[in-house]
């Protein structure tokens, strides 16, 4: 259920900034890289904004590029505890795809990813959006009949996804194992093309640069300590840098999610786990694609830089400690070697850990909540970096008309009590 | 030693290294050309001693670089080594350690190490400052896949071996100590002396080929009256004298995690000419601690100048290392930058080795007398108040200039003097190695004295001593190591027997350098040669500057934008400088800067290690039954089930699969067939309280059961939704066998136990698993009495004792069973249980028995069609977490009357009513003979364009033989309602269409008559 | 890696237990009449402090029993062990159970009724460990 025609607001930058391009590398290099603008104003924050975005992570940044682009809310401001790109926009492994089972999450999930081609050219930033192509495996007879489910279902949706067999997975993936004897064999595969990968922090400082364009007060090392209400109504938000007011806010901050709901004194039904992932030392280019299995639970891509970045499932129990068990790499590595001999002669240059916001049903919550004006965008797992343009094109359109629209619709709060869940566990294998 | 070695190391002086055994010449190639070293040389050394400065290009633009350090903070020296399915990409020089025969290659080059095309990516260096990619290749927007072709072959460094199999092994080891330390030099040995004198069980780990670490790089120092390095030796003899201290050489303590969890890697044949077959490439230890002692010492760091990183530029502390510890020298002609007292030590040591020292250059205007009086009488000049404004030469420094500054190394006040060298030590101070320190999440604090950041307040059960603590001076740093020892001696509980904290004789003076991060050019911002700060990664100070300049403040964004500190040295010479740089140019001081967070690795680490023996056979467990090895020799095609493999189907000579399912499938319906039923899931029920533990667990009622009666049950999640199925029989008043799918059979088990542990500890019940006590033979099909019968049991098999749904216990030709009459096929059919031990003789007697009547085997494929034939559902097949009992129209399982089962209450919530829930149907395509794929969508309208509104998926669909036409389940949207109603179901080719209509899910013998047998 | 104390086995590494989430949650009877939005708060809704939590592990690869601890979930640190069944006996800890939101929902009110007297639900589901009574 993906719409076709897409409001991407308007494109570029104003005449007030400078365009990125060739020309302008060119021009600047004359006189040193002296003239550089700032990619966005270190802004104080006023006391007072027609709505304030709480996060400034790739959803939070891209919910606030959009307001003011597509909805002309311009007197909006990002709160960003850290630095911007911080939390998991800037730890992921940063695959995008729409090659999802149900529709809910194929509607969301091929919005963003129509938002992402000519995301570059909208920012006038080059995030390196590489389509490159997603390719899962199959290991099992079983894993077989559910990838057929999934095709057909995401074909129906009008979503590129074709099947490979081994043989023409091996001719697309040379470095791939295929020999029927090994332990989890790879059976066959889908590709969906048109995914890839992006550089992650680029998305979040292209969508900041292009906001702060429209007018957006962008404010770093601002911590939010309480959020104010009148009975059931948002009034404000207190922050380390004072007090603002505002009647509309929308809290993008996955990982804290809770603690900022806790604030409001509402609840959700998440818990905050580690994710883990991992960078080899750079090599030249053995892998073109994006490869994922869920049976043995890791993904792995090759990044323009020539590492080869590899992730896998989340830890077991939660934490806000930004890492996790070594256990969860070493079974990712085993699998990755498995998969691919050439690994085990490279060797594991960086390790790190996010904190990923994990919903009972594997789907992130774009909703309402009980006080008025605020809003939450959270949830999205392991897969939220993917949905980043989606979720904040859609965010803001809730926030603007204080409605869901189509694609929101189904990812309310409420849906925890009526029970019509988007189970995107098991079948459609919800690991990144 | 001969004359005729020293020819073959022109830079190797007489008396050779401490740690050099120079009757053991080794051979080597770099480049192809060979070359001679010795036992002990790392390959820098041994470059070095051939006087090849020359070892890589850079990253982005391919400038010449050459060995600037001595040990993992290495940026430059990266080579591949070794041949074949062994080669090895993106090894430091300065750690791989020489043997004979060892082959290295630079990287990064074509088509040659001095001439390489890449090199004129430098002429258009103004053109790719830090972050440029993000500023361009966006027009036209379709080319990026095109130019990103480009940007990644010019990128990444070493190239993998085309031999992708790894012929060397790995292994895993798992140890407790009471201490670890680790670094074995001077303040790691004392601590492992104090901590194992007071009967610890210590462990010591030290990254490099022998212990003692800088002790190997010193002259003029005594410990107790004994050279350092007969100390370090002394030391490590005691040590290895105690049987409760453990020593680990080329062993690197490379992760700090939760709860004192160390990784340490240990190399155990790298460094081997000839790999012996009982010794692993390399082990992973897998350490807890009660306590860990860091004392991984320090690195130098380097200055930032223009042209700072040509060949033949190297720290101070590296040129000393070569000279003492490998007795190599760095150069003829070398002259010292620096901004502190230690370097200049360095440089007269080199001087009166005979790297000739020419000057000293320091941008203190008045450094101690001390020195300069030494350095007059050594006859080296001196600038004082000065800096090298820039480097020059081609594949080597050859000449650099020199011009005084303001007092504080700000400004250049005079004109710059040229000086010709072939070495140019630099000294920036000393950078503690707090990696560890911080992976175990401690704090780290600034220290204005020294100028460094230096641990402050632990998370962890560890201490950090010695340098990398901050403590420099020698005879302090001992000291440290001792209170250290004796402190985790006592919270371990122990007696610290106080070991004599040695005495120390080595030149003292001030650890304080001056803070200069970027000696002054003379030209202004942006212009002059490239002064840089990450090495590998090319990383200028202008970089920085120009980061900053666009608003990247956050050290975090500047890393992030600029790349540094990202590089395979992960910034061990390059973070200080970016740190301070970045400070400077936000006009703040470097505390309010802060540093980024160190993690695991703390260099990088061999994944063949970390996957260690987990793949091949071993990735995951394989699961067979008793009567595998008779499928096996029947020509069984076998399929995954989880860790089990199942017995599929049984092609007979030139069958395809259809054939020989179709076949199986005939049989069953018409004589009998056998079905290997071992991976049912079996949980022994045991205790006052099962019947009742059985009526909250399954949605049906389970208390008036009788026993020797089967029953099917079906369980819910709390949530509502389906989660397993089975048939569980009453043994005894108190004693339940349940069975499970096979897919499911842990994680019920694991259901039921944390609901009687956590929720209903007021049951007396009790769970055994006895899936592999039970070896099942499924005997299914008309004669499936009669073959029993031949087979022999003392079981009356008539239908007046032994009914559908009981169970009896007897004996199958002498063998013990448990019969249960159950049936998934919809005919008379027996589950024979025996125990395991028996399975492969009670499957060959039923085959024997059954020959007379055609008894075939089948497998999972044909049991599936045969049970779809009846309508009956598979967990995980009809269900997916997402359907309840009345989605499948299995309302008459579930109790209405019992106040309470897992799951009721959620069955009970609204939106569970809803008419568009997707139920359980039958299809029958038009086309008898068309078999509609299984996970294909239906929908209402064929000609709809994408996004189709889908009514759901195809569950379950096959070619029945029996009805000899296909049949099929679906899961659709109201799908009950839809009944007798066409839907089509669009092939993923997107041309042909298959229509089918909705019918009931029972497609033979709906009435179940043939149950007893009766065909 | 976490090292955790199990009561009946003795410390041992993370990788040998399951993670049980929240403890101490009630299990409300279906004939508690909740609403569908009360229902929600034993079947979705969880605690996630940054801090001290109260959660249940399970010494799967060991005694297979399962039993509660006190952890914190930023510094990783376990503060206590304690049986099921039982509550917390260090201040923080019990400071944790008092504070939890559960505390006050009607899901956890009508486990309570649900729990005595002792018998009076034939679905049995005495509200023992959970809720920690």
């Amino acid at each position: 259920m993906t719409e076709n025609t897409i409001d991407r607001g308007r494109p570029g930058l104003s005449e007030r900034r400078k365009r990125y391009s060739v020309f302008s590398l060119a021009r600047q290099a004359r006189n040193y890289h002296q003239g550089w603008q700032q990619a966005w104003r270190h802004a104080a924050p006023k006391s007072s904004y027609d709505a304030v975005i709480i996060g400034g992570g790739g959803h939070g940044l891209a919910t606030a590029y959009y307001l003011a682009s597509v909805h002309g809310m311009t007197n909006i401001a990002v709160l960003e505890k850290g630095w911007l790109g911080g939390g998991n926009t800037g730890r992921n492994t940063t695959i995008i795809r729409s090659n999802y089972l149900w529709d809910e999450s194929a509607s969301i999930y091929e919005h963003a990813l129509k938002l992402w081609e000519g995301l570059a050219q909208d920012l006038n930033f080059n995030i390196m959006f590489s389509q490159r192509g997603v390719l899962t495996i199959a290991h099992s007879e079983h894993e077989l009949k559910e990838m057929s489910r999934r095709v057909h279902a995401i074909r129906l949706n009008g979503i590129d996804s074709e099947i490979l067999g081994p043989s023409e997975i091996k001719s697309f993936v040379p470095i791939i194992n295929i020999d029927p004897s090994i332990r989890y064999p790879v059976m066959g595969g889908f590709l969906q093309r048109r995914g890839g990968t992006a550089r992650h922090d680029a998305v979040a400082w292209g969508y900041a640069r292009a906001a702060d364009d429209l007018g957006v007060d962008i404010i770093q090392n601002c911590e939010v300590t309480g959020i104010t209400r009148q009975g059931q109504r948002l009034t404000g938000i207190q922050t380390n840098q004072g007090y603002i007011k505002t009647r509309r806010a929308g809290c993008v901050v996955a990982g804290h999610s809770s603690l900022l709901a806790e604030m409001a004194g509402i609840r959700l039904p998440i818990a905050s786990r580690p994710l883990q992932a991992l960078v080899s030392e750079p090599i030249k280019p053995i892998l073109d694609t994006v490869i994922m299995s869920n049976a043995v639970h890791m993904y792995i891509s090759q990044s323009d830089k020539g590492e080869m970045v590899l992730g896998a499932g989340v830890d077991k129990y939660n934490s806000y400690a930004q890492r996790g068990s070594f256990p969860v790499p070493e079974h990712m590595l085993s699998a990755a070697v498995e998969l691919f001999p050439v690994l085990s002669r490279l060797r594991m240059l960086r390790h790190w850990g996010g904190i990923v916001d994990t919903c009972p049903d594997a789907s992130p919550i774009l909703s309402k909540t009980d006080i008025k004006g605020l809003y939450f965008n959270c949830g999205w797992g392991t897969g939220g970096f993917k949905a980043t343009p989606g979720s904040g094109h859609v965010f803001a359109d809730l926030i603007a008309n204080d409605r869901p629209n189509k694609i929101a619709l189904p990812y309310a709060l409420n849906r925890f009590e009526t029970g019509l869940l988007i189970d995107e566990h098991g079948a459609a294998g919800v690991a990144h | 030693m001969s004359r005729k070695k020293l020819k073959a190391n022109p830079m190797r002086i007489a008396v050779g290294g401490s740690r050099i055994d120079t009757s053991q010449p080794l051979s080597f190639t770099f480049d192809g050309r060979s070359y001679t070293g010795f036992k002990g040389d790392t390959l820098a050394s041994a470059l070095l001693a051939n006087n090849v400065h020359l070892t890589g290009r850079s990253f982005k633009y391919h400038r010449p670089r050459g060995i600037m350090a001595a040990g993992a903070e290495e940026p430059n020296a990266l080579v591949s080594v070794g041949t074949g399915a062994r080669l090895e990409p993106n090894l430091k020089a300065t750690q791989v350690e020489l043997y004979d025969g060892l082959s290295a290659r630079s990287q990064n080059r074509f088509p040659s190490l001095r001439f390489d095309l890449g090199a004129v990516n430098s002429l258009f260096g103004r053109f790719f400052p830090a972050g440029f990619y993000y500023k361009t290749f966006m027009w036209p927007a379709s080319f990026w896949m095109t130019y990103e072709h480009f940007i990644r072959h010019a990128a990444g460094l070493g190239r993998v071996s085309d031999e992708h199999n790894d012929p060397d092994r790995y292994e895993r080891m798992h140890a407790h100590f009471d201490i670890v330390i680790a670094g074995g030099g001077m303040a790691g040995l004392m601590a492992a002396l104090q901590a194992g004198v007071s009967g610890q069980h210590v462990l010591l780990a030290e990254d490099m080929p022998v212990l003692g670490g800088w002790l190997n790089s010193v002259k003029d120092m005594h410990i107790d009256a004994l050279a350092a390095t007969d100390w370090a030796d002394r030391a490590a003899e005691r040590l290895q004298q105690m049987g409760n201290v453990t020593i680990l050489k080329r062993t690197t303590l490379f992760g700090y995690n939760d709860h004192n969890y160390l990784l340490l890697a240990e190399r155990v044949s790298d460094h081997m000419a000839e790999k012996p077959g009982h010794l692993p490439r390399q082990r992973l230890w897998k350490v807890r601690a009660r306590q860990v002692i860091l004392a991984t010492g320090a690195v130098e760091r380097p200055l930032t100048f223009a042209s700072n990183d040509l060949p033949g530029v190297m720290l101070a502390s590296a040129a000393q290392t070569y000279l003492h510890h490998y007795g190599v020298l760095a150069g003829q002609r070398a002259v010292l930058m620096t901004n502190n007292d230690a370097a200049w030590h360095s440089a007269f040591d080199l001087h009166e080795a005979g790297c000739g020292v020419r000057l000293i250059i320091d941008t203190r205007a008045a450094p101690a007398a001390a020195l300069l009086r030494r350095a007059e009488a050594l006859g080296i000049a001196v600038r004082a108040g000065a800096c090298v404004t820039a480097a020059h030469g081609g594949t080597r420094i050859a000449r650099i200039e020199v011009a005084s500054t303001d007092v504080d190394a700000t400004r250049v006040t005079s004109d710059t003097e040229h000086y010709d060298c072939d070495l140019l030590l630099m000294s920036g101070g000393l950078n503690p190695l707090v990696h560890l320190h911080s992976q175990a999440r401690g704090k780290l604090k600034w220290d204005e004295k020294t100028h460094c950041f230096r641990p402050s307040g632990v998370h962890e059960a560890e201490q950090s001593i010695g340098a990398c603590n901050g403590t420099f001076g020698p005879a302090s740093a001992l000291r440290e190591a001792c209170a250290a020892a004796v402190r985790a001696v006592k919270a371990n509980g122990g007696d610290a027997v106080l070991a004599e904290c040695p005495s120390v004789t080595a030149a003292s003076f001030n650890w304080s350098p001056m803070p200069v991060w970027e000696l002054p050019s003379g030209h202004p911002a942006g212009r002059g040669g490239k002064a840089f700060v990450d090495f590998q990664n090319d990383v200028t100070a202008e970089d920085i500057r120009l980061a900053v300049r666009e608003g990247y403040h956050s050290v975090e964004h500047v890393k992030r934008y600029t790349t540094t500190g990202m590089a395979t040295d992960q910034g061990k010479t390059s973070n200080i400088n970016a740190l301070a740089l970045l400070a400077e140019a936000r006009g703040t001081d470097i505390p309010s800067v802060g540093t980024t967070t160190f993690r695991l690795p703390y260099s990088p680490t061999s994944i063949g290690m970390i996957a260690g023996r987990d793949i091949g056979g071993l990735f995951d467990p394989v699961r067979t039954t008793p009567m595998d090895g008779w499928h096996r020799r029947n020509s069984a095609k076998f399929e995954h089930v989880g860790q089990w493999m199942r017995a599929w189907y049984y092609p007979k000579d030139g069958e395809s699969m259809e054939q020989a399912v179709s076949r199986e499938v005939r049989a069953a319906r018409t004589t009998a067939g056998l079905l290997d039923a071992s991976t049912l899931g079996k949980i022994d029920i045991k205790g006052p309280d099962a019947a009742e533990f059985l009526n909250r667990i399954y949605t049906n009622s389970w208390l008036r059961l009788g026993i020797g009666k089967c029953r099917y049950g079906l369980m819910c999640k709390d949530d509502g939704m389906v989660m397993d199925d089975g048939v569980t029989t009453r043994l005894a008043d108190d004693h339940f066998h349940m069975t499970t799918t096979t897919g499911g059979a842990a994680r019920v088990l694991d259901w039921l136990e944390e609901w009687l542990q956590t929720e209903w500890p007021e049951l007396q019940v009790y769970l055994t698993s006895v899936t592999e006590q039970w070896a099942v033979a499924t005997l299914s099909g008309p004669a499936a009495r009669d073959i029993l019968q031949a087979a022999g049991t003392d079981i009356d098999l008539s239908d007046e004792n032994f009914s559908f749904m009981s169970m009896k216990e007897g004996y199958v030709s002498g063998l013990p069973a448990r019969l249960f009459r159950i049936s998934f096929t919809g005919e008379l059919s027996y589950e024979i249980n025996v125990p395991a031990r028996y399975g492969q003789a009670l499957w060959t007697v039923l085959m024997n028995a059954g020959a007379p009547f055609g008894l075939t085997p089948y497998g999972t494929e044909a049991m599936h069609v045969l049970r779809a034939e009846k309508g009956f559902i598979i967990v995980g097949q009809e269900t997916d977490g997402t359907v309840t009992p009345h989605d499948l129209d299995m309302g008459w399982i579930v109790s209405d009357k019992k106040p309470d089962f897992i799951g009721k209450r959620a069955l009970a919530r609204q939106s569970m009513a809803a008419h568009d829930r997707k139920q359980l149907v039958g299809l029958l395509t038009t086309d008898p003979a068309q078999v509609i794929p299984e996970g294909a969508h239906a929908v209402l309208d064929p000609l709809q364009q994408p996004p189709v509104d889908m009514l759901g998926q195809i569950t379950s669909s096959y070619f029945s033989p029996t009805i000899g036409r296909s049949i099929a389940m679906a899961l659709l949207k109201g799908g009950r309602g839809l009944s007798g109603q066409k839907v089509y179901i669009p092939m993923l080719d997107g041309t042909d269409t298959i229509e089918a209509t909705v019918t009931s899910t029972q497609f033979y013998d709906p009435k179940g008559e043939r149950l007893n047998g009766k065909s | 890696m976490l090292q955790i104390n199990c009561p009946f086995c003795g410390p041992r590494d993370e990788s040998e237990f399951t993670c049980g989430g929240e403890a101490h949650i009630s299990r409300p009877l279906a004939e508690n009449c909740l609403s569908d939005k009360e229902f929600a708060d034993y079947l979705f809704y969880r605690h996630n402090p940054k801090g001290l939590f109260l959660e249940r592990w399970r010494h799967a690869a060991g005694c297979r029993r399962w039993f509660n601890i006190a952890r914190d979930t930023h510094s990783h640190e376990i503060i206590e062990v304690y049986a099921m069944g039982s509550k917390p006996k260090t201040a923080a800890a019990r400071k944790a159970y008092e504070q939890n939101w559960r505390r006050g929902t009607a899901a956890e009110a009508a486990a309570r009724i649900g729990a005595n007297p002792a018998g009076a639900n034939p679905a049995g589901a005495k509200q023992k460990n959970r809720s920690g009574k």
